[in-house]
């Protein structure tokens, strides 16, 4: 491979109900190069390789190590974060295309406002008294907190989402990463009195039931999030609900 | 006051906007929050390391005032005291809050809340959830504000960049001007408040550890529209960092709180792999030179003993610009539990594992204790009257800031875990004293004619066209670079008058070229790059006043570090000497004897140093330029006095 340049091949859309089409780049190779720093390297340089000038990329970004989820796209057909691809650890020519399974603003941006929806659906949050000081949260062990941290670190990337054969651009599949906050809350003290609630908003339409249990939403995680364990959990959350539903009312 | 509900502004939906659209949302009023992209991704999902508060959950005699006094000792006095303390008071109560919310705090065997060392201080302080409070944080506020939303009483204006205040006549703000990224169409939103929890300025010197938004135009745009800015020089440069092209990623201090050890190879050409080199070869610098606060002295300090170490002694690792950072003492267990998320991105961006080698770090920009002047009442005794609409008030009226934006909690340098403190202190603080301006304005926004929303729109609709029609030679994004070049050269940790004033006629260069920008996408979809240039006009404004700043306080405080005015404090000398000396000074002359041999004459020479220069800058935008002015810090709690950690 040659070690000076890198070349690039972008799936490029100028606006959502435009064509798409592909452009090709090549940079300067640098030592310890991600995906993020070749784009704003294209940014200083909007040439194509063939020598035509061109508008720059857009893309999401923000904090650049993995921590704020914007800047998801596919890398050579993989889905994961922009800024932790490596250029040194991909086959070249590096391919990007924005995530096929959300609607694509320009280029490789994409609007992501259903995940938020669906945090939304769930009630993804602990109902409090108010924010005036009445003293200490609830007792907690230790190994709770862990189990509910590994949850917590969800990025609403969508890695999760763009993987799964359930989830389409059409349909209402809730999808893993809202099955897993539905656990998170579960499992808080407090946040357990609004159980009910989130787990019907599960049973319904796109809920849980819809899950082809196909596992692939675990593997592309790149907050390895026990996604597995939280659909295999809520599924029995909610078939016990279901049995209560019928019981009680 | 309108009959209708208060409407409020909030620009930010970082740490600082969340909580203050929270509490706003709980008394009842409506409010939009303004983000550059969705508030879950804001740049305070970045902070690692943990929050500060004085539960004294380990029993080691911690207190409110304690972390005051570490605060404000931190700051070098340069911090106004009754905030400060007002800020520490509130901590716990802050802390519960965010238990409650459902933050995944580390626990203590109990189930209560556990607590790490940071710097700056020797007690167990800071509040943590693993390596990413900050993110855990945003979330679980986020979280609130959803639920809100879900109620209807908040709107969120996701993907809308905030251009400029909307002015009346009288100078008084009374709404935003947005641009929706998407639409790339400018509008005009009416509020009776409107408030900057904008976040900080990294971005002017290009590679730091701040994120990429972090551009700080927001608020240099309030400075360009008449509002003061305070303390701009003082730049915090965190020691351990990644170098990297792109981006310097922060290893929190956290990691020197669980007990990592900063060290060197003691023999400038020892080129054995570091786990080879005993003990005996290694030159653990900071606990030989600090043997009180030892790795955990405040982040001035550290940066400048790694600058000195590289620089001056030459022995960083293999000649190169880094230091290590070790943990391989620790269990892996251990460090996974409590460190995880920064171990992940060390071993992301360098391919080692910090469980198994040190780490090699190098100081990187950090943080920004300047930001927009905002002022405070206090009630008399020390703290703050919560309900004056003066606190967290800019120099605009009806404009308002908090967070990293402002500039009033941490004076010449910022402990560490003491930010998202601050942000959610003031986000939660100011909402009453907003409530109070509201309610006393004579005149509402309902009575501000069309026209001055309509003036202010064609203002930034032509400001944005005449951007798109730039078609000069420069690369905006490559004018960029070159300016954080120069700023990342002459103004971060050893700063000297020649280089700084060499930077502002650089500066003035980068101005001139800007002139001849060429905006490379004119199209009128999701365009970034207009935005871009329009920020990049404020960072070349901003690092002006940074610079020249840093230009005219010829003193060294904190961050602010110039050798040439170093007042070489004797190695012996102990800080309430000086309390002494002036306490001996009230009954009248103090003898030479009275101390030990060159202290007197130290103490002498900070009183007079201290005469000079605790102050806080004042940068005005007058006549095109900053205009600098003094004025004074608020000591009446504490004495200042020398700083010592050894
Ligand atoms: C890597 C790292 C680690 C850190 N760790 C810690 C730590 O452990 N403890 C600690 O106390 N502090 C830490 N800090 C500092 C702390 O994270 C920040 O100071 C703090 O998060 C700032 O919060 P904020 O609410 O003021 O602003 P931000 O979180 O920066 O939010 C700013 C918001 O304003 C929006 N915005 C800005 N300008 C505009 C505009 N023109 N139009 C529309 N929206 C706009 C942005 O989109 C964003 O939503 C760390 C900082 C970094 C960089
Ligand atoms: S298990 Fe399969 S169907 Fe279910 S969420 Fe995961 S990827 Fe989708
Ligand atoms: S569960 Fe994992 S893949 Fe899915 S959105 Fe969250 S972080 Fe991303
Ligand atoms: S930029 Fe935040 S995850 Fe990549």
């Amino acid at each position: 491979m040659n070690k000076k340049i890198v070349k690039l091949k972008i799936k490029r859309q100028d606006k959502p109900d435009a064509q798409t089409y592909w452009q090709e780049f090549t940079i300067p190779y640098k030592e310890r190069l991600n995906v993020i720093a070749c784009l704003q390297d294209i940014q200083r340089n909007p040439t194509t390789q063939s020598g035509e000038s061109v508008n720059p990329v857009t893309w999401d970004c923000n904090c650049l190590e993995e921590v704020c989820g914007s800047c998801t796209m596919l890398i050579n057909g993989k889905v994961r974060q922009a800024c932790t691809a490596l250029i040194d650890s991909l086959e070249q020519p590096v391919l990007l295309e924005p995530m096929s399974k959300f609607p694509v603003v320009r280029d490789l941006q994409v609007d992501r406002s259903r995940m938020f929806e669906n945090l939304k659906k769930v009630k993804a949050w602990v109902e409090i008294d108010g924010t005036h000081d009445i003293g200490e949260g609830p007792i907690m062990s230790d190994k709770v907190r862990a189990q509910r941290y590994a949850l917590s670190e969800c990025m609403s990337c969508g890695c999760c989402l763009e993987a799964c054969p359930q989830f389409s651009l059409t349909n209402n599949f809730m999808g893993a990463a809202t099955f897993s906050q539905v656990r998170l809350f579960n499992l808080h003290p407090s946040g357990s009195m609004l159980k009910e609630e989130r787990l019907d908003a599960v049973m319904g339409e796109g809920g849980i039931t819809d899950c082809g249990n196909a596992q692939v939403c675990v593997e592309v995680c790149p907050k390895s999030i026990p996604l597995t364990e939280s659909i295999a959990d809520i599924g029995r959350q909610t078939t016990l609900q279901t049995l209560k539903n019928i019981f009680v009312k | 006051m309108p009959k209708r509900k208060k409407k409020i502004i909030v620009i930010g939906g970082g740490l600082t906007g969340l909580s203050l659209a929270m509490k706003i949302c709980e008394r009842n009023a409506e409010v939009v929050i303004v983000s550059y992209q969705s508030l879950k991704r804001s740049h305070s999902v970045c902070a690692q390391g943990g929050i500060n508060a004085a539960i004294d959950a380990r029993n080691e005699g911690d207190s409110p005032e304690n972390h005051f006094y570490d605060t404000i000792k931190g700051g070098d006095f340069l911090a106004h005291q009754p905030l400060v303390r007002d800020m520490c008071y509130q901590a716990p109560a802050i802390i519960h809050l965010l238990d409650r919310i459902g933050v995944a705090f580390n626990r203590t065997g109990e189930g209560h809340l556990e607590f790490r060392r940071f710097g700056g201080t020797l007690y167990s302080r800071t509040a943590f959830a693993g390596a990413t409070t900050g993110q855990q944080l945003v979330y679980a506020l986020d979280e609130q504000v959803r639920r809100f939303q879900h109620d209807g009483a908040v709107k969120t204006l996701e993907w809308h960049e905030y251009l400029g205040a909307v002015l009346d006549s009288q100078g008084i703000c009374r709404g935003a001007v947005l641009q929706d990224l998407r639409t790339n169409t400018v509008f005009t939103l009416a509020g009776d408040a409107v408030v900057l929890a904008t976040g900080g300025p990294g971005q002017v010197y290009v590679r730091s550890t701040n994120s990429t938004v972090n551009t700080g135009a927001a608020a240099t745009m309030a400075y360009l529209q008449g509002a003061r800015y305070g303390n701009g020089e003082f730049i915090q440069i965190h020691p351990t960092a990644i170098p990297g092209p792109d981006k310097l990623r922060l290893m929190s201090e956290s990691a020197r709180g669980e007990g990592g050890r900063l060290w060197v190879p003691r023999n400038a050409g020892d080129a054995r792999p570091p786990k080879s080199i005993p003990d005996s070869g290694r030159n653990y610098f900071l606990e030989e030179k600090f043997p009180l606060f030892g790795n955990l002295v405040p982040r001035d300090v550290a940066s400048r003993e790694i600058h000195d170490i590289v620089y001056n002694q030459n022995l960083g690792i293999a000649g190169e610009p880094m230091v290590y950072l070790d943990l391989t003492h620790k269990s892996k267990d251990y460090l996974e539990d409590r460190l995880g998320g920064i171990i992940d991105i060390y071993k992301k961006f360098t391919g080692e594992d910090p469980k198994d080698v040190p780490m090699k770090i190098f100081p990187a920009v950090h943080y920004s204790m300047g930001g927009l002047w905002t002022d405070y009442e206090t009630d008399g005794n020390g703290m703050i009257e919560h309900g004056s609409p003066r606190n967290q008030a800019t120099s605009i009226p009806g404009l308002y800031a908090g967070g990293e934006a402002d500039y009033q909690y941490h004076g010449a340098n910022r402990l560490g875990a003491n930010s998202l403190l601050s942000c959610i202190y003031t986000g939660l603080m100011m909402c009453r004293g907003i409530f109070t301006y509201i309610e006393n304005q004579d005149k509402s926004v309902d009575d501000i004619p069309s026209t001055t929303f309509g003036d202010s729109r064609n203002h930034w609709e032509s400001r944005l066209n005449e951007i798109k029609a730039m078609k000069g030679s420069e690369n905006p994004y490559q004018l960029h670079r070159d300016l954080g070049d120069i700023m990342m050269g002459n103004v971060l940790i050893v700063r000297e008058n020649k280089k700084l004033e060499k930077t502002i006629r650089e500066i003035d260069d980068i101005k001139t070229r800007f002139k001849d920008v060429n905006c490379v996408d004119s199209t009128d979809w999701a365009n970034p790059t207009p935005s871009f240039i329009n920020q990049l006009y404020c960072m070349i404004e901003l690092s002006r006043v940074i610079t020249k700043g840093a230009l005219m306080r010829d003193e060294f405080r904190g961050a602010h570090y110039k050798p040439e005015f170093d007042l070489k404090q004797p190695s012996k000398f102990d800080p309430h000497e000086y309390i002494d000396y002036l306490e001996k000074k009230n009954y009248g002359e103090v003898s030479e004897d009275a101390f030990p041999e060159g202290h007197l004459e130290y103490m002498k020479r900070f009183e007079a140093n201290n005469d000079n220069w605790l102050k806080s800058t004042i940068a005005e935008y007058k006549n095109n330029k900053p205009e600098i002015s003094y004025e004074p810090v608020d000591t009446s709690i504490v004495t200042p006095r020398p700083r010592k950690y050894d």
